[in-house]
């Protein structure tokens, strides 16, 4: 697969997703209102509340995340380095220097979000940026850079943002199906409550594994090597980006402010799950394993 | 359809041929000489700081006249330099004398410890790595543009339509290699 392929996949993956959102959310708010007999009102709710929410993660993905993530903007005088390699990278690539961004957090880790190579950001932890030597820095730049300019970030952050919004809307709707099942049933004892749980359930039951596997059909882990490889050739120096990959995965400590939503964006998964804790968790694994990302790029 | 009416038409797609290898070369060319005003930049950067940097290692090395004469020459070769090739060559030359400067500034274990010049010492390293990158960009531009010229059917058409090879940015060996740290 070559980068101008990449760009049009992930340009046609990012309005597939939006439709498939819309649809799904709409359908969800259809069904609901059923429930109270007031379908139409609840299937234009949803509508709206879908299109609307399409229309924000496209303009302000990059801002949401970098928010959740608590991310501060980078300046020169303070994080000389980051932002002169980033610099020199983005003249190397052709590129406009993205926004930087830093997370106060010993965790080594970066990623890079925005909705195309005029509006990105790269993020880095304060841990990366102190464990890792130029050379190294240069190496996981270099791999954000191939991501931005493949336009890798679009698909990322948007799905990013509406996973979150699906786990907030269900969150949401299980709220108001409590209430406005007790409300029906106020003159009833207790007893009613039983129905609306097994709906509850039934609801997380049915909207995690469609999470999970939207993220999964999204983010192919093979942009993870195709970022490393671009990344190889832009620095021309392979090894520094699988040094840096050793020392980040080395590293035990996970990242305090990344979430299931925004785990996939990250050069490597920030939540540093043991192998066998959860089989969720498997449902999730948007990276590719690190050991064979290193070993491609040492037989470079 | 008879003959002409096949020939209008072969004659209207060579046409149309022309126009689009015409207008892809042009594009490619635009990209180049853009790319190459990049360079510029980043030497002028470079030539900029020396100034100052020369002043700085002056007050405590005052009787490398020699050395300091060199770069300022370097300097001003570098400024009047004109065409890749041209300023491939000063900057390397420059390259050159700079490392004698550094060699002489080792000496001086109170100039390593003046803030000022560590600060243009930095500046000076990220500008050559400014200069090494932007080169980089610039010649796989170039590297795009050559190809395409020299690649059949467009080379029989390239240097009728007045294009031509165009030169790299070369880099000296050892400036391009990178550092390894090992612990």
């Amino acid at each position: 697969m070559t980068i101008y392929n990449q760009i049009s996949s992930n340009k046609a993956r990012t309005w597939l997703i939006f439709i498939l959102f819309v649809f799904i959310l709409t359908g969800f708010f259809f069904l609901i209102g059923k429930l109270f007999d007031s379908s139409s009102a609840y299937l234009v709710f949803g509508l709206i509340f879908s299109i609307g929410s399409t229309a924000v993660s496209y303009f302000y993905s990059d801002k949401i995340i970098l928010f959740t993530a608590g991310a501060k903007p980078a300046t020169k005088k303070d994080f000389f380095d980051f932002y002169t390699v980033t610099e020199n990278l983005a003249i190397a690539d052709g590129l406009s220097k993205p926004k930087l961004y830093v997370i106060n957090d010993p965790s080594p880790n970066a990623f890079a979000t925005g909705r195309n190579p005029k509006h990105a950001v790269i993020c880095a932890t304060t841990g990366l940026l102190d464990k890792l030597d130029r050379a190294e820095l240069e190496g996981v730049i270099a791999h954000e850079l191939s991501h931005v300019k493949n336009y890798d970030i679009l698909l990322s952050s948007i799905v990013a943002v509406l996973v979150g919004t699906v786990a907030l809307a269900s969150n949401w709707l299980m709220r108001s199906l409590w209430w406005g099942g007790i409300g029906r049933r106020d003159s009833e004892d207790r007893e009613g409550i039983n129905p609306i749980m097994m709906i509850l359930g039934i609801v997380a039951l049915i909207i995690t594994p469609i999470v999970a596997t939207l993220i999964q059909l999204a983010i192919s882990r093979k942009r993870e090597f195709l970022a490393d490889a671009s990344g190889a050739l832009l620095t021309r120096y392979p090894n520094g980006l699988a040094r840096a990959l050793e020392k980040i995965s080395s590293d035990p400590e996970p990242l305090r402010t990344a979430t299931a939503s925004t785990a996939h964006l990250f050069i490597t998964n920030p939540l540093k799950q043991k192998k066998a804790s959860s089989w969720i968790i498997s449902l999730f694994s948007t990276h590719p394993s690190v050991e064979e990302r290193i070993k491609i790029l040492r037989s470079m | 359809m008879n003959i002409t009416t096949i020939l209008i038409v072969a004659a209207v797609l060579l046409v149309l041929y022309l126009i689009g290898t015409y207008n892809g070369l042009v594009v490619l060319k635009t990209r180049i000489q853009e790319a190459f005003s990049g360079i510029d930049v980043q030497l002028k950067r470079r030539a900029d700081l020396i100034p100052n940097l020369v002043e700085t290692i002056k007050g405590y090395a005052k009787h490398e006249k020699e050395i300091f004469e060199n770069v300022t020459k370097a300097r001003s070769n570098l400024m009047s330099a004109k065409g890749p090739q041209e300023k491939a060559e000063a900057n390397n030359q420059l390259t050159g004398t700079l490392k004698s400067l550094f060699a002489v500034a080792e000496a001086y274990p109170q100039l390593q410890a003046n803030s000022n010049f560590k600060e243009l010492q930095r500046q000076l390293e990220d500008t050559e790595d400014k200069v090494a990158y932007s080169r980089q960009f610039y010649n796989s531009n170039v590297l795009e543009y050559n190809t395409k010229i020299k690649i059949f059917p467009t080379n029989l058409f390239a240097s009728m339509l007045g294009f031509k090879e165009n030169e790299f940015f070369a880099a000296n060996e050892e400036e391009r290699k990178k550092v390894e740290v090992k612990f």
